[in-house]
Order: structure tokens, then C-alpha cells, then sequence
């Protein structure tokens, strides 16, 4: 009894001063609501530089001054977003402070060197990107435009150091170091052994990757919303080529982007089991269903703006009776990726299926009726590209025909082989199957990157059919760019829900506990509630953002008695 | 057979297209689906994941250009606006509204049914456990009995022997969780036979799963719903290892192995 008493009372000297209270809500609400904002706003403004520069370098090697406005304006985006990544990120840094205060303690202890070295890189990205745009205008020729680009570039080096800095915070807290426990005293912890944690790398790249995605999404967003104001069809005509690159931009890395999570999945696999299946297979695994479900909205989402798009390119109406089937697989694709493993049913449901496993569509459940799903999604969306791509183009290679049947073998091979392992992950023990993955995702990349090659040495010297007439494109398409925006945005909570809620009830894993009353690992409808909420408060900010940067500036878009108002590539 | 002009008509027109498919798709979801072999009807959650995804295919097939969607939006607005079609309009606007109606009152009213069910079937096992005071590490752990190949027949047979006497009245004599007991749970206990159980663990799981039981299951993700006991309480390490043999080579699955540990992990 005594001894039950002196520990509560030293578990209460304990929590003294480790939680504080926020007002309605509570404190595990502000911090999440904090944390997440900041990090949309980041992934944007990480995000947009990376293609600026790159869109800045084909306005300059390319001598296409187009891209380079488009860069200029994707600039001016970040300009604005940038306040306010580093608000949320000041408000969530007072939050943890205040609110989580062991926590916080206990993480400063470990990372206090380079919590310093990210202030610096903050000042120095801040100013670095203040000279990008204002200097704009001033380098705009010679070895100044040079100088400019490579503003932009260091602008980049920065922004991912810092990216690198905070993600090593956060992986550390899923996957601390082993040799690490909750009797070492953190201040003994050496800073690399900290940062280089099983998780850190995984999470970099796949961040990176995320970043541009998002980026995309964001911008073609915004050139809808602009596309739909616009007051003269150039005008229109520039802001639907600016949602084209975006869009392009945002599915093209999109792509790769299941890759990278699969390395990150693996990882956590790796390091604690129980964390893996908790993520995949326990009480996380219905986020999943919810994530295909999105994805499968992506996919669609994209089609769908890619197909409308060949409305305004003459000589595309050649591959519109091929739509029908694409739309077949991409459907087929969806069902499939959604079906859960474990169905919700009644009981009555239960009783007539014998459990929750539906024994014929269950089989659909199983990694390998997914992963051949999203592949083959993956590679029909690149054959819708290619035929937007081809839309107003007459070949005139002599090998042309040769070239598109070897194409069209290729896409045949590629999806027999996922097929054929699909098929054939049913009958294998699963470790093998988990092999089989590597088999299928490769088939889809070469192909991808075999077909590519040559679709472009076809298109040498290609006839053109007509201009693509930019800005000839229905409301409804614009708002499919909407769609993704939303979409990714929801995505990118929903699925940092699921790697942070898997720590469940630790601050770090295994090292501090959470003994706050918030330990306990929220039930999905109130995460899915407050990733909403997240998702209205960043959507609602940047359309706030975007209308405030109308109104302090005009657009860079130049009417074509200057000379560029008109598009005409891809 | 030759079509009809009208039919043909009909069979052509987008919106006509659309709302077939629709209703082609809800009865092969429906009514198709549980009349394949080995098949059973499929949850009304499914039903409606299923329909919405098809629902999105359709309108993006109508939409996708123009003209087809100039076409689809025709007979919608003729009923919305025409003067001869007032008859349809009263009829469409009556039956929306009954069926938003119906839907609400299906969402409000109350029942004496349970819950849908949100029920993860693998509960993820922890790094350790303790057996009778002695601490396990499941993790890496494979059947100690697998280590003499010799002795392999002999622990299966035995293990053979364990199952009838312990497990034989609720997973069956075929190993497919119908044994006599069955009927008796919702839901039905393991069915060893499926791909979806046993195929896909290691024996370390089933292990954990067979000592500890529906008692030892962890706190997320509950309700488990698991009648099954705690064996450690009744049979010994080696007893639960070498039912774990005979489970494995009466189905023929091949228990899930270990991935070679690489730096870092556990």
C-alpha cells in the first residue's frame, strides 16, 4: 500500500509540468492541426522550387521564354505560401513547448545541434529566395540569368537540408536507434547516431518525391482556379498550359512515388515487426482501403483531364474510340485495389460469408491481386499520356509502323508479366511472393522508359496535325485538377496518420512513453475528422494566399502583342 | 435478330448507356457475384464501394468529350424543362425524394441487428512474450522442433494427436473452422485451409496466437471477438510447437519465413 502510494505520488512529481492543457480541443488536436499545416505548407514550398528550376532551365537552354514566366509565376506562389510554412512551423514549435514540454525537452536534448543548423539554413533559404524573385527582372540576360539559376538551385540545397534536419526528428521518434533506451540519458546520445536511423532515408526520399507530387497538384489547382477567372481566351490559353504542366508534373512523379513507400514500409518491417503489421494488417490496415480508394480517384482524376485535353488537339480524335477500354481497366483497377481483406458486414452478412473474409472476392484482397491492379493502372495511364502525346502528330519515320508495334509488344509483355506474377503469388509461400513485387514493378518501369525512348525518336521531325489549341478546354476539366489537389492533400494526412499512429502510445518508440491522457492511438473516424479539418484549413489558407498574391501583383501572364501568348508544345 | 430503330435508339444514346451499365453492374454485384462457385453474397458495403466506383467510371465515360456529353445531359433537361414531359417530372422529383426520404429514415431508425462489424483479422503480436515465466522473443523465432528433421514425423504425429483432442471441435476435421462447435460462433473460428491465415504467418505468430489465445489478443483494434482460450494454461511449449507442425503439413502450406536481418533491424 505504501509502496503503491509513493509511486503515484512520484508518477505525479513526474507529470508536473510534462503536459499542458489547450482550451476546447485539448493539446494532442492543437499539435496535430499544427503540425500538419505546417507540413503541407512545407511540402509546397520544398515542392515548386524543385520544377521552377527546372522549368527555368529550359527557358534558358531551351530559349523558350515561356517556361521561364512559368517559372517566375510558380515563384511568386512560393513567395507567398512561404509566411505562412513558417508561421504554422513557429506555432507548432510554441505548441510542443507549452504543451508537450517533457517531450519537447527530451527532443532538443538529442537534437539541439541541429536545431541550430536549421534556424541558419532557414535564414539563409528565406533570403536566398527573396533574391530568386525580386532579382527576377534585374539578372534576366547573360551570365546574370546564369547567376539567377543558380539562386534557384541553391534555393533547392537548402530547402531539402532543412527537410533532411526535421525528418530525422520525427524518424527518430518511430525508429530510435536500438541501442537507445528509456534509461539512456539523452544528452550522452551522439547527434548522427540519432539522425542515421532506420527510418530516416526511406522517409527522405520518399518526402522528396511526395514534395513534387504535391507541389504539382498545388499549382495546376491554382492555374484552374485562374483558368476559370480568366477574362480573355489568352489568358485562358496560358493558365490551362500552366495546369497541363503541373498536372503533368504532379502524375509523372506520382508514378514512382509507390516505390519509395514500399522501401519506407519495408523498413518498418525490418525494425519492429509489430509496427509493421500494426501499419498493414491490424487496426491501421483500414486506412489503406481508404488510401486505395484515393489513389484509384488520382488515377481516374487524371485520365479523365488527359482524355478531355485531346478534345483540344487536333487529330487526337483517332485514339478516342481506345478511351472506352482504358476507362474498362482503369475501373476494373479500382474495384480490385479497394476490395478490403476483412469486409464490414452485419451479422447476418458475417454468418452467410463464415467471417469477414469473403471466400471468392477476398482473393481479391491480397497484395497480389494489388499490386497487379495498380500496375496495370500505372501502365495505362502512361498509354493515355503517350496518346495525348501523339494526338497531333503524323510520324514520318520510315520505321514508324515497326516502332509502334514493337511499343505496342512491349505494353503487352509488360502487362502479361504483371499478370502472370499476380496469378502466380497465389500459389507461392509468401516470402516469395513479396519477391514477385520487384518482378512486376520492373517490367512496368521498362517499359515505360523503353517506350519512351522510342516514342521520341518517332516523333523526330513528326508532321503536325495542327496546334494544340491551349485554352480550348471545357470548366469540368479544371475542376479534375481540383480533385487532385484535394485528394493529395487528404492523402498526404491520412497516410502521416498511419506512420506516426503506429508508434501509438510512445513519444518515441519504446524509449518515452506518452503518459498523457491522450496516449491512447485515436479511432479512425476521429483521425479521418481531424484530417479533414487539417485539409480545410491548408485549402482554405492557400486559396486565401493565392487571391492575396492576385491581388498585390498581376499575373505574369504576357498577352501575345509581346510575343508569347500563345502555346504550343507539350 | 434485328434491332428496332427505337431500341437501337435507345441502345446508342449515352444517358441510356449510363444507366444500363448501371444497373447491369448492380446485378452482376448483387445477384452474380454469390452464384459463382464458392461463393457467398457480397456485404452491402462492398455492394456500395463497388457502385460508387462504377458510378464514377460511368460519368467519366459521358464526360470525356463534348459531344457525348452534350448528348447524355439532353434527356435530363428535356424532363426538367419540357412542358410535355410535366408527367415524368412530377413522377422523377417524387421518387427522389421518396428515396432520399427512405435512405434517411433507414439511416435514423432503430434496430435490434448488431453493428457492422470493423474487425482487423491480424493483430499485430508483440516483440515478446512470457510462456509459463519464461520470456520468448517472437521475433526470428522458428519451430524448435523443425531443428530435428529425423524426429519431424513423430512431432507431427503427435501433434497430429494433440489437435483431436483439443482443437478438433471447433476447427474441424478438415482444418476449415467447421468443426461441430462451429455453428456456435460469430465469427467462425480459424479456417486453416484458406489462404489467408496460416499461409501467410510465421510459426512464431501462430504460436503466440495459440498460447495466448482471444484473452492475450492486444488492446488495439478490439472487438476481437475470439472464443478461443488461452492453451498455455493447458498444453506444454513442445505440445503447441508440434501442433503448429501438424497444422502446416496437413494443409500443405509452408509457414511464412524470416526475411536475413539486415543492420538496424531487430
Amino acid at each position: 500500500m505504501a509502496d503503491g502510494l509513493f509511486f503515484l505520488t512520484a508518477a505525479a512529481a513526474d507529470s508536473v509540468r510534462a503536459y499542458g492543457e489547450f482550451p476546447i480541443i485539448g493539446a494532442r488536436a492543437a499539435v496535430w492541426i499544427a503540425a500538419e499545416v505546417h507540413l503541407m505548407f512545407a511540402a509546397f514550398v520544398l515542392g515548386v522550387p524543385m520544377f521552377a528550376v527546372v522549368a527555368e532551365a529550359i527557358g534558358i537552354f531551351g530559349k523558350e521564354a515561356r517556361y521561364d514566366r512559368l517559372a517566375k509565376e510558380f515563384t511568386r506562389l512560393l513567395l507567398v505560401a512561404y509566411s505562412a510554412t513558417a508561421i504554422w512551423g513557429a506555432i507548432l514549435v510554441f505548441f510542443l513547448a507549452t504543451l508537450y514540454p517533457r517531450f519537447w525537452a527530451y527532443l532538443t536534448a538529442v537534437f539541439a545541434a541541429s536545431m541550430w543548423v536549421y534556424a541558419g539554413l532557414f535564414f539563409f533559404e528565406s533570403f536566398t529566395l527573396y533574391l530568386y524573385y525580386y532579382g527576377w527582372d534585374r539578372w534576366k540576360y547573360g551570365r546574370a540569368k546564369l547567376v539567377h539559376w543558380t539562386l534557384g538551385i541553391l534555393l533547392n540545397v537548402w530547402g531539402t537540408i532543412v527537410m533532411l534536419i526535421a525528418n530525422s526528428w520525427l524518424t527518430y521518434m518511430m525508429t530510435p536507434p536500438r541501442d537507445i533506451t528509456s534509461t539512456t540519458d539523452p544528452s550522452s546520445i551522439k547527434l548522427w547516431h540519432a539522425i542515421a536511423n532506420a527510418t530516416w532515408m526511406p522517409i527522405n526520399v520518399h518526402r522528396l518525391i511526395a514534395n513534387v507530387v504535391f507541389g504539382g497538384a498545388i499549382v495546376a489547382a491554382y492555374a484552374s482556379y485562374r483558368f476559370l477567372a480568366a477574362q480573355n481566351d489568352e489568358e485562358r490559353a496560358h493558365y490551362d498550359w500552366m495546369g497541363y504542366v503541373g498536372n503533368f508534373i504532379a502524375i509523372s512523379a506520382l508514378i514512382v512515388l509507390p516505390f519509395a513507400g514500399y522501401w519506407l514500409g519495408r523498413e518498418v518491417y525490418q525494425y519492429d515487426q509489430s509496427m509493421g503489421i500494426t501499419m498493414m494488417g491490424g487496426f491501421m490496415s483500414w486506412l489503406w482501403v481508404i488510401q486505395a480508394f484515393l489513389i484509384a480517384v488520382l488515377f481516374l482524376a487524371g485520365n479523365y483531364y488527359l482524355w478531355i485535353g485531346m478534345g483540344r488537339i487536333p487529330g487526337a480524335e483517332r485514339f478516342r474510340p481506345y478511351i472506352k477500354y482504358l476507362l474498362t481497366v482503369l475501373v476494373l483497377g479500382a474495384i480490385v485495389w479497394g476490395t478490403p481483406h476483412t469486409m464490414i458486414a452485419d451479422s447476418k452478412e458475417l454468418a452467410a460469408m463464415g467471417g469477414s473474409h469473403h471466400p471468392l472476392l477476398g482473393a481479391l484482397g491480397v497484395m497480389s491481386a494489388k499490386n497487379t491492379a495498380v500496375n496495370l493502372m500505372i501502365l495505362t495511364t502512361f498509354l493515355s499520356f503517350l496518346m495525348y502525346r501523339r494526338g497531333n502528330k503524323e510520324l514520318v519515320v520510315p520505321w514508324a509502323e515497326t516502332g509502334t508495334r514493337i511499343q505496342t509488344a512491349m505494353f503487352v509483355i509488360a502487362a502479361g508479366i504483371v499478370l502472370f506474377y499476380g496469378i502466380r503469388g497465389y500459389f507461392v509461400e509468401a516470402i516469395v511472393r513479396i519477391g514477385f513485387s520487384v518482378y512486376q514493378v520492373l517490367a512496368v518501369l521498362s517499359c515505360i522508359l523503353f517506350v519512351t525512348v522510342i516514342d521520341v525518336l518517332m516523333a523526330r521531325g513528326a508532321k503536325s496535325v495542327g496546334e494544340i489549341q491551349w485554352g480550348k478546354m471545357p470548366p469540368r476539366s479544371q475542376y479534375a485538377l481540383f480533385i487532385l489537389a484535394v485528394t493529395f492533400t487528404w492523402l498526404m494526412g491520412l497516410m502521416g496518420f498511419a506512420r506516426s499512429g503506429i508508434r501509438q502510445y510512445w513519444h518515441v518508440w519504446q524509449v518515452m512513453e506518452d503518459t498523457s491522457k491522450y496516449a491512447a492511438t485515436p479511432a479512425l473516424g476521429y483521425a479521418s475528422q481531424m484530417i479533414s479539418l487539417c485539409v480545410l484549413i491548408f485549402l482554405g489558407l492557400v486559396a486565401f494566399v493565392f487571391w492575396l498574391g492576385g491581388l498585390a501583383e498581376k499575373s505574369t501572364f504576357v498577352s501575345s502583342g509581346e510575343g508569347g501568348g500563345r502555346h504550343v508544345g507539350h | 435478330m434485328t434491332r428496332s430503330p427505337n431500341l437501337r435508339r435507345y441502345l446508342d444514346h449515352p444517358f441510356w448507356q449510363a444507366l444500363g451499365l448501371l444497373v447491369l453492374a448492380y446485378l452482376v454485384i448483387v445477384y452474380g457475384v454469390p452464384l459463382l462457385p464458392g461463393s457467398s453474397l457480397v456485404p452491402s458495403s462492398v455492394v456500395l464501394q463497388y457502385m460508387v466506383t462504377v458510378l464514377v467510371g460511368v460519368l467519366i465515360y459521358v464526360s470525356d468529350n463534348d459531344e457525348r456529353w452534350a448528348l447524355f445531359k439532353q434527356p435530363l433537361v428535356a424532363m426538367l424543362v419540357e412542358q410535355r414531359l410535366r408527367l415524368v417530372r412530377i413522377l422523377v422529383l417524387a421518387v427522389v425524394t421518396l428515396l432520399v426520404g427512405w435512405v434517411t429514415f433507414g439511416q435514423v431508425r432503430t434496430t435490434v441487428a448488431a453493428p457492422p462489424n470493423l474487425r482487423s483479422i491480424h493483430p499485430a503480436p508483440p516483440a515478446e512474450v512470457t510462456f509459463r515465466g519464461k520470456t520468448m522473443t517472437l521475433t526470428g523465432l522458428e519451430n524448435p522442433l523443425r531443428q530435428q528433421p529425423e524426429s519431424l514425423a513423430a512431432f507431427t504425429a503427435y501433434g497430429k494427436e494433440i489437435y483431436y483432442q483439443n482443437c478438433l471441435p471447433c476447427h474441424g476435421d478438415h482444418l476449415d473452422g467447421l468443426g461441430h462447435f462451429a455453428a456456435g460462433f460469430n465469427p467462425l473460428p480459424a479456417n486453416f485451409q484458406d489462404n489467408g491465415t496460416i499461409a501467410q504467418l510465421t510459426e512464431s505468430f501462430v504460436f503466440w496466437r495459440v498460447a495466448k489465445g482471444g484473452p492475450g489478443l492486444p488492446r488495439e483494434g478490439t472487438p476481437w471477438n475470439s472464443a478461443m482460450p488461452r492453451w498455455e494454461d493447458f498444453l506444454t511449449e513442445r505440445q503447441i510447437w508440434a501442433v503448429i507442425l501438424f497444422l502446416y503439413d496437413q494443409t500443405g502450406w509452408k509457414p511464412r519465413t524470416w526475411e536475413k536481418a539486415e543492420g538496424g533491424a531487430k
